[in-house]
């Protein structure tokens, strides 16, 4: 089958080809002006965040030098005896990093759970009182922008060393990133179950208990795991400010030039890190699922 | 929400509760299978919680002293003052913001190459796939104070080892993100330029870089919003910025201008969203050329 392809008049063809070409001039000029502006900005924090790129090119040997020296003495037909002197310190450094995931546990429940009680105060279709809502999103808003190490850094001060210092770090900055989250999910639900329980006359309480929380507890849920795996990375480092958890060790490592443990520790936070992220992420996609079956 | 007055329907409901009950059972049947998971799940819950506050040295005794000296620095902090040193905090904190800008552009121009990688729809061979995902883990998984401490070893004090310790390890969240936003790119677009002779390298320029450029630039701006709050931090192993500062002032209590830092950083993260959800909003809604 052969198909005649018409041509345009050239009058015609002429003007669209000018109209298509001004049009493209243009997208590329502003592409360009945006370019040029965000290369400037560039230049600007590079030059206020005294950046020495030849400072840089002269010391990156340094880098893979310095990854060369926390790397262990591994060899073959010694593998057992290299393994245990590489981890000398396994049952104290797994009992750190249990200590660690429980700090994580505890700051996202308590965090989950403050969230949870405010969540519904600064939802825009729940609360009618600008005051309230105005209130509850501005307190969440300073727990989620301060971050969770300056709170452990005055805890620390107030409370004394240690894990719990870290947990309550935790809990108050996951309180303000998840009251956010769930606010969120609070405001994009259903009405309609809203209205049937005010059209029965129930009040606030019974409102969400039956007509909010059965639709959003699944997307709370899995924002909660999505936080906990977070937290988990957070509280790895919650050591370097003395409240508790592998940190400490791992910056002692760090500081003394311990180069070998340095690598073990590294090496343990990242497998926990990515096994905790791997099963979260089973669980979630478990939960989300559900909710899209029912 | 205002309480309404109980309909009448309520009122006839409530009347006859007992003739409800009775015609419709299954309706007021409690189901225990629901009732025991719900149960399981809470003790579940909890008992990893005590587990959790024994193992970590939970007293209420130190909880209640805390809370009293914080109370204390609380007055303490109160009113917030620079106490004559604005110019130092502000370009402390003009030194936090070009860590974030420069860390969050230079993680986003790395990422995007490496991302088309990772990606199902531009890259079928799934052991190159899978080995470039992990290593976006990997780096990922590395926290930012960590990050900062390697460098610092490389580069030196100061606020360069910042940047790079943000470029590093939002390098491997941006990748993840790219990658999954790629994946999610629609196929139509690609595939006319397949049906009408352009290369692999055509499909990925014309069919896929257009559609998902929107979705990366408002990713970015995003992650620039939460790095203005991670380079406050990272001056606390002495990385450059204002945590440098933080730090110092909170170790030696100098309550008053550690609530002026606050605030400060306060107002700035407040600004950035504002300007970066104004310009996601226009990112994402304006024409995607």
């Amino acid at each position: 089958m052969t198909v005649r392809i018409e041509k345009l008049p050239p009058e015609r063809e002429r003007t669209l080809l000018a109209a298509y070409s001004g049009a493209v001039a243009s997208t590329r000029r502003r592409t360009l002006g945006v370019f040029v502006v965000v290369v400037a900005l560039y230049l600007l924090a590079g030059w206020m965040a005294e950046v020495r790129p030849l400072t840089f090119l002269d010391n990156i040997h340094n880098f893979t030098a310095y990854l060369g020296q926390i790397l262990p003495v591994l060899t073959l037909d010694n593998l057992p005896a290299d393994l245990a002197a590489w981890y000398w310190g396994l049952p104290k450094w797994l009992s750190l990093l249990g200590e660690t995931i429980l700090m994580a546990y505890l700051g996202t429940l308590f965090g989950g759970i403050a969230a949870f009680c405010l969540c519904f105060l600064a939802s825009a279709n729940l609360v009618r009182s600008t005051a309230i809502r105005f209130c509850a999103r501005r307190f969440l808003e300073v727990c989620r922008t301060v971050p969770e190490v300056v709170f452990a850094l005055i805890f620390v001060i107030a409370f004394g060393l240690g894990p719990m210092v870290g947990v309550l770090a935790i809990a108050i900055h996951t309180t303000g990133a998840l009251g956010k989250l769930f606010s969120e999910v609070v405001e994009n639900i259903d009405m309609k179950p809203v209205e049937g329980l005010t059209g029965t006359g129930a009040g606030f309480l019974e409102t969400v208990r039956f007509a909010v929380v059965p639709q959003v507890l699944s997307n709370f849920a899995s924002y909660a795991l999505l936080r906990f795996e977070i937290n988990v990375r957070g509280a790895g480092v919650m050591g370097f400010v003395g409240a508790g958890g592998i940190g400490q060790e791992f910056l002692v490592a760090i500081r003394n030039f311990y180069y070998s443990d340095v690598s073990a520790i590294l090496v343990l936070i990242i497998l926990t890190v990515v096994a905790i992220d791997l099963g979260t992420e089973r669980l979630r996609h478990h939960l989300l699922g559900r909710e899209a079956h029912a | 929400m205002t309480r309404r007055s109980p309909s009448a329907l309520r009122r006839a409901a409530l009347a006859d509760l007992e003739g409800l009950r009775a015609r419709h059972p299954a309706v007021f049947r409690p189901s225990w299978s629901r009732r025991a998971a719900v149960v399981g799940t809470l003790a579940v819950i909890l008992g990893l919680a005590a587990f959790a506050m024994v193992r970590l040295d939970f007293s209420l005794l130190r909880i209640v002293h805390g809370l009293h000296r914080l109370g204390e620095f609380a007055g303490m902090m109160l009113p917030p003052s620079a106490e004559g040193r604005l110019a130092l905090f502000l370009s402390a904190l003009g030194e936090t913001l070009a860590i974030a800008f420069l860390g969050t552009l230079t993680a986003a121009c790395l990422a995007f190459p490496v991302a088309f990688l990772a990606a199902r729809n531009v890259v079928p061979n799934p052991f190159l796939r899978f080995g470039v995902r992990r290593g976006f883990d990997v780096i990922r998984s590395v926290d930012v104070l960590i990050w900062a401490l390697i460098w610092i070893n490389v580069v030196g004090l100061g606020p360069f080892a910042g940047a790079l310790a943000i470029a590093c390890s939002d390098f491997g969240a941006l990748g993840k993100l790219f990658s999954e936003a790629i994946e999610t790119a629609d196929r139509k677009a690609s595939e006319g330029v397949t049906a009408s002779g352009g290369s692999r390298l055509h499909r990925v320029r014309f069919g896929l870089v257009p559609a998902v450029l929107p979705v990366l630039a408002s990713q970015v701006l995003y992650f620039f919003e939460s790095n203005t709050r991670s380079a406050t931090i990272i001056g606390i192993v002495g990385a450059g910025g204002i945590g440098q500062y933080l730090t110092e002032l909170i170790r030696v209590l100098e309550m008053q201008q550690v609530a002026f830092l606050v605030l400060m950083i306060l107002v700035t993260v407040a600004l950035i969203d504002l300007v970066s959800g104004r310009l996601r909003r226009a990112i994402i809604g304006g024409p995607a050329h």
